[in-house]
């Protein structure tokens, strides 16, 4: 067999590009291969490790730290070095590819395709899988499956890698599918609860239901465009070079709708929350830059194709299905995390709606606003899962129960509460925090972009959004302490007012084993977890109370200061209201699509990118997205000329007075939900006690209340409706039709065959069989004969049976065709 | 050793396998022992043949037949011993080999209950010599007497040793094979008349079948289709497979799963496409469609079960139909992706069996309901199961991927040369053959969630309950020994003859190409002779 051959593929094209060069770009595939290797060496030798394999997951997760930092680094030299006077960054993407699989006319590649939107994305991943599993060893310390634990999530980071950094579509379904995988091994991870195993089965089928988009949409781009290789879609596409839009759309709804299972856009996000059945630092990384990112990453990628075949930025288009998906997800999501009293799914819920602002961010035409909102979200949210964590870890006993076992403990905690504070304020979009840039562009790109809808989608999700963190910070970690978090923090419970005994566990090891079993808190309150838990004498490992301000261990408090601290400092890569667009440099080439800045030769680069405002504070997009096949595609009556090359519009200018009204939103959203949740919650007077009790008061919000803790009763459609009529009446029907009807006819057949046996036997065989048939038919019925108890002399029949049938029908077939 | 002069290796791999069963039968049954060994013994020289072939092999020109030898045989009727190998059959020629060693090696361990190994493993012997020979055949009438040795030991194999309704289920499997054989056989002689009563050679057919008049063509394909299509087996001619199945002892199954079925599609490959090229044309959207019933009424089929065994080879319906849907696209990707998914069907589902073999082993049982908590109690067993259901569900990196993602990609393009007209027909087939991939998912999760999570059902318990689950807790193989007297973890024996299947499974599925490179000229050349047909 021949050698596999590494090749490098630098592509021609039109205009001055430059080449990005250098060991750490041109090896970048070893950033998902160290992780994969790595997991086959827990899997195999993790338990012999004097830590439980859990030392292969770390080093190997910073290996490609080191590797994806060094590629960062030479990927903005080259940029850096590129750039021109018209302010071009175009840097050729670094693609090496091996023959993964042939077939006929197609190679597909197996290797890398670097540029800036992989080197992005493939930093942000190996540095919170590096952060994550230094806070696993600390969190799931003392697990019993602790080996198998890191194996999945050293595993899982592989395939998000590579998948980020796939050349081909074929790879990206590896990465893809492996992560469904892994998500399924550690949502559940705690199998032996009933909850749990149903958790990960329900992650694993709903994202599993969107991927026949990603198999039948490949398959279309594969018809399109007759390649599979990412570069090369993406430049068929923005040059037009394809037969049939209509097509294009279809493909690239197909498309969409796998992202819709993988990102938990809407409706099918039903599964996210129930995730967090896992061990939270696996929540975090699921939710932060793996798996549900994934979606959006797809439709970032591959953006000519959704551009294109949706019309995005089309003139005079309002809607369509990316931003519409995306804008009902971020509303319908931020109003279901008013409902939750697992602080978890409150962060989950969160998730699905911040993953709504990027979907609708691409789908507006914002793609840089949406991809740095997934570079930002990653560590806010990362920080936030895993301060939850550590609060669950050493205050709440292992309860995620807000209202049960929380609350005032911002004193104990001061680093958990910090990086909390820190991260909720950037969730929320408070203005210098890294939230605020992202999530600001996407909003002021719809307005720009004259996706009015989505604007005010925009600005009520931000509303919503500070709402529900502000109820969230306050249960969490103000009023009166309760349940677990009282004990901890040393003060009497109202309803449980007694301290228990505290020294049966005296060291941090010891509890873990408390996972499991019976005390699977982390599952979800629905299941698994009431009081009695929280109050059993793990609660405090064993310290006298009450004790002096205490936090979790470094190896958690670290990772959460570093999140923290970036969960503002990375918003300064590209913050438009500093005139900081830096990250849009580094990753604008790979939009795959033309920029238009607004002057008349839509896709030319002739202007200096936020050079003049004047220029660029156009209401109007210049009409530069329009097909030479123009057909109106979602949503759209508007008609309009074929007007040549596709673009996209270049990222509004920011100023003070677009960001005020979502800003004024934010802050009336703290201020009423502080108070609402003061009246609710600690029974203070203020103007909002009126509304205590309305859900039990008003019957139609308490509808709208139980509306929402049902999850919109999708759950019961899915569920109740959907899967077992295929699981039961379908199947059993098919199943019947099987036996009864198919078998029914084989068997009767079966029986008059036999009679019909003796008869031909008697009649036909003797006479018109030939001696080389008669020499077989005799070997038959030797063996026969040898085994006579089993089924004596049947064979022979058979044989005679079969060999006179032929006859007859070769004479038959003879005559009729002679 | 040149591969395109005449040499004896292929006839020597073929029927090495038959000195074993010479030497056994002059032993006494009562040896039970020796001819355990004598089997293991005559499989691995076999194997050792097959290697040497691998090596042998040239790969540049894996488009064309080597090794072949073509002798006088039945000078009669013009039928030669005329016997090749190329990229098609290649693969699946070792696979044999190897399934058969594995499978007589297992049964060192695991003989099924009615005993007297000598006929058991003198019967698989002949069984390799007719699968071995099938895919070696390069003249009707010798595949045909291959075709049908394999048809007697199966039979006995499931007759004998079978489950409690071995009766009905060998007599069925018997009957609906000779049946399709039957007119298998018709459709042979049909084809032969039809091109002059020349010759029964396949190269020498590849050329005359274009020349037979299109409605002729369509009525010799009928007759081939019903013969291979039981084999498959394709919905609706496949309610024998369950019963046979599910009835055979494991290594009937793993044998019939891993290769067996593969007969019927390589049918199809390599005979009814490229000799009756218009025949193909017209049948193949049919095939289609029927190939598409056939997913997702077999996964209908496996939601339904509650017997392992039984899903296990309801699934086989549903990934057979996905190779027969990749075939009906005559298209070299779709091709490549049969052939591909036939050796990952054997491998994964052959290794389905194995498990569902070890559970009953184990638990005496196969209900799906009384299993539980497999995880705790025979932790490296559960393992092995989510592993093998994870690669039957086609997740990517495992090699049943490699079967399903290409039929798909392939009926979404069939050949517009010769499918031209059908392609909405093909585009929304692929859409519901998309969606056999989710119930794929549903119904081997399923199973897995029930029999491998969860804590295993006290009435599997030896011990107190809580002290077995603290034993297994530990997760050590050591624990699980003393612990229970029947239910243990996977043995050194089964490791042996698992790992070279789970070793494949994960080889192929990340690097697909070993493969696809050996099929993929031997299928354009296929193609090729497809389309000139067709005209």
């Amino acid at each position: 067999m021949s050698q596999p051959s590494m090749l490098l593929a630098a592509e021609e094209s039109g205009h001055a590009i430059g080449e990005a060069s250098g060991w750490f770009l041109e090896n970048a595939w070893l950033i998902p291969v160290i992780p994969a290797v790595a997991f086959f060496l827990i899997l195999f030798f993790g338990k012999k490790l004097p830590r439980g394999g859990s030392e292969f997951g770390l080093a190997a997760m910073l290996g490609s730290l080191v590797i994806a930092a060094g590629a960062t680094w030479q990927w903005i030299s080259s940029t850096t070095s590129h750039y021109d006077e018209a302010g071009n960054y175009e840097v050729e993407p670094v693609i090496r590819e091996i023959v993964w699989w042939q077939s006929g006319p197609y190679e597909f590649g197996l290797g890398q395709h670097i540029d800036g939107l992989a080197i992005m994305a493939l930093l942000l991943v190996a540095f919170i899988s590096t952060l994550v599993q230094l806070y696993s060893t600390e969190y799931v310390n003392g697990d019993r499956r602790y080996t198998h634990y890191f194996a999945a999530l050293t595993l899982f980071s592989s395939g998000m890698l590579a998948m980020v950094l796939a050349p081909d579509m074929v790879q990206l379904i590896l990465g893809w599918e492996i992560m469904g995988l892994c998500s399924f091994m550690l949502i559940g991870h705690w199998w032996e609860e009933q909850a749990n195993s149903k958790a990960a089965l329900k992650a694993f089928f709903t994202v599993r239901v969107g991927d026949m988009g990603l198999l039948v949409g490949t398959a279309m781009l594969l018809a399109i465009f007759g390649t599979l290789q990412i570069s090369e879609i993406n430049a068929l596409a923005a040059a037009g070079e394809f037969d049939s839009q209509n097509m294009l759309m279809w493909t690239a709804v197909a498309l969409f709708i796998a992202c819709i299972g993988k990102s938990g856009q809407f409706p099918l996000h039903t599964w996210l929350p129930d995730a967090m059945a896992g061990p939270t630092p696996v929540s975090s990384l699921l939710h932060s830059s793996t798996m549900v990112v994934a979606g959006v990453f797809l439709v970032a990628r591959i953006y000519p194709v959704f551009h294109v075949g949706l019309d995005i930025n089309a003139a005079g288009q309002s809607v369509n299905l990316i931003a519409a998906i995306g804008g009902i997800t971020l509303l319908v999501a931020a109003a279901l995390a008013f409902v939750q009293n697992d602080i978890k799914k409150v962060l989950a819920y969160s998730t699905v709606s911040q993953l709504g602002y990027m979907m609708m961010g691409l789908g507006v035409g914002a793609w840089t606003g949406a991809v740095f909102h997934i570079f930002t979200h990653a560590f806010f949210k990362c920080c936030l899962f895993l301060a939850a964590g550590s609060i669950s870890h050493t205050a709440a006993h292992h309860s995620f129960d807000m209202k049960k076992d929380m609350g005032g403990i911002w004193k104990k905690m001061p680093v958990t509460f910090g990086a909390w504070m820190v991260s909720t304020a950037a969730l929320m979009g408070i203005p210098f925090t890294a939230g605020f840039f992202s999530k600001d562009e996407i909003i002021d790109s719809a307005k720009h972009f004259e996706y009015t809808w989505f604007y005010y989608a925009g600005i009520i999700g931000a509303f919503m959004t500070a709402a529900y963190m502000t109820r969230a910070t306050y249960l969490t970690f103000f009023g009166k302490p309760r349940g677990a978090a009282a004990h901890y923090m040393g003060v009497e419970h109202d309803t449980h007012g007694e301290v228990h005994e505290h020294s049966a566990h005296p060291d941090e090891a010891e509890h873990a084993d408390g996972h499991i079993p019976d005390h699977t808190v982390d599952a979800h309150d629905d299941h698994g977890h009431d009081d009695d838990h929280a109050h059993d004498g793990h609660a405090t490992h064993g310290r006298p109370l009450p004790f002096a301000p205490f936090d979790s261990p470094w190896k958690i408090t670290a990772p959460l200061i570093i999140l923290a601290a970036l969960a503002v400092g990375a918003g300064y890569l590209n913050a438009p209201a500093l005139k900081i667009y830096w990250f849009e440099h580094q990753t604008e080439s790979s939009i795959g699509l033309p920029i238009d800045h607004g002057d008349d030769h839509g896709g030319e680069e002739t202007e200096e990118p936020h050079g003049d405002e004047e220029a660029l504070v156009v209401s109007e997009v210049a009409a530069g997205a329009n097909g030479p096949f123009a057909s109106a595609a979602e949503g759209g009556d508007h008609s309009y000329e074929p007007s040549g090359p596709y673009a996209v519009p270049a990222p509004p200018v920011f100023t003070w007075a677009n960001a005020a009204p979502g800003l004024i939103l934010v802050a009336l959203g703290i201020l009423v939900s502080w108070f609402a949740s003061l009246a609710v919650f600690a029974r203070r007077k203020n103007p909002f006690s009126p509304f205590v009790g309305l859900t039990t008061r008003s019957r139609p919000i308490g509808a709208l209340h139980s509306f929402l803790v049902n999850k919109l009763y999708l759950d019961h459609l899915y569920e109740k409706v959907i899967v077992r009529a295929v699981a039961h009446p379908i199947a059993k029907a098919a199943y019947w039709f099987n036996q009864n009807v198919i078998d029914g006819i084989v068997n009767t057949v079966g029986t008059v065959t036999r009679r019909l046996g003796g008869w031909v036997y008697r009649n036909i065989d003797q006479r018109v069989v030939d001696g080389a048939v008669n020499a077989s038919g005799t070997a038959a019925s030797e063996s026969g004969h040898a085994l006579q108890p089993v089924q004596s002399g049947k064979v022979n029949q058979y044989g005679a049976l079969l060999f006179g049938a032929a006859g007859i029908g070769a004479i038959l077939l003879i005559i009729l065709n002679g | 050793m040149d591969p395109f002069k005449n040499n004896e290796l292929l006839t020597i791999g073929t029927f090495l396998p038959l000195v074993g069963v010479v030497i056994m039968m002059f032993i006494s049954a009562a040896e039970e022992q020796l001819h355990k060994m004598i089997a293991i013994v005559t499989a691995g020289a076999t194997l050792v043949v097959g290697i040497i072939t691998l090596l042998q092999y040239d790969y540049d020109a894996s488009g064309q037949l080597q090794f072949v030898v073509n002798e006088e045989w039945i000078s009669v009727i013009n039928s030669n011993y005329n016997i090749g190998l190329d990229g098609i059959s290649l693969p699946l020629y070792f696979l044999s080999m190897v399934v058969t060693f594995l499978v007589a090696l297992y049964t060192y361990d695991n003989m099924p209950d009615a005993g007297s190994p000598k006929m058991f493993l003198m019967l698989m012997l002949i069984l390799q010599v007719g699968m071995a020979g099938s895919f070696i055949a390069q003249d009707l009438i010798l595949f045909f007497v291959f075709f049908e040795i394999v048809l007697l030991p199966m039979y006995f194999m499931i007759g004998v040793w079978g489950g409690e309704d071995r009766q009905y289920a060998s007599l069925k499997f018997f009957l609906y094979t000779m049946f399709g054989s039957a007119l298998m056989l018709v459709a042979f002689l049909a084809i032969y008349y039809n091109t002059g009563a020349e010759s029964f050679a396949f190269q020498h057919l590849y050329e005359a079948g274009a020349g037979i008049g299109r409605n002729t063509q369509i009525w010799i394909f009928t007759g081939m289709f019903i013969g291979f299509a039981v084999k498959v087996p394709m919905f609706p001619f496949h309610t024998w497979l369950p019963d046979a199945h599910t009835q055979a002892p494991t290594q009937g199954s793993v044998i019939l799963a891993a290769i067996l079925l593969k007969l019927g599609t390589y049918g199809f490959v390599r005979i009814a496409l490229p000799m009756l090229p218009q025949g193909a044309e017209a049948w193949a959207p049919v095939i289609a469609v029927l190939a598409v019933i056939g997913i997702i009424y077999g996964a209908l089929g496996c939601l339904a079960q509650t017997d392992m065994k039984r899903l296990i080879a309801f699934s086989s319906v549903a990934h057979m139909g996905f190779v027969m849907l990749g075939i009906s696209t005559l298209t070299v990707t779709g091709i490549n992706a049969a052939l591909f998914g036939m050796v990952a069907h054997g491998l994964i589902t052959g290794m389905l069996f194995f498990i569902a073999g070890s559970v009953k082993h184990r638990y005496h049982t196969l209900e799906i309901s009384r299993l539980s908590g497999m995880l705790i109690q025979v932790p490296k067993l559960g393992w092995l199961l989510g592993f093998s259901a994870m690669a039957s569900l086609g997740l990517p990196g495992l090699a049943g991927f490699w079967g399903e993602f290409p039929a798909l990609l392939a009926s979404w393009n069939p050949n517009d040369a010769i499918l031209g007209d059908q392609l909405e027909l093909y585009r929304v087939l692929t859409v519901i053959a998309a969606l056999g991939t989710v119930l794929a998912a549903a119904y081997l999760l399923w199973l897995y969630q029930r029999t491998a999570f969860g804590n295993p059902s006290p009435e599997f318990m030896p011990e107190a309950p809580a002290a077995r689950s603290l034993s297994a807790a530990a997760n050590d193989e050591h624990h699980d020994h003393h612990a229970a007297d029947d239910i243990h973890d996977v043995t050194p024996l089964e490791w042996i003859a698992w790992t070279p299947f789970l070793v494949a499974i994960v080889v192929f599925g990340v690097y697909p190409q070993l493969m696809f490179e050996i099929m993929d000229p031997a299928v354009v050349e296929l193609v090729n002779v497809i389309e000139a047909g067709v005209g």
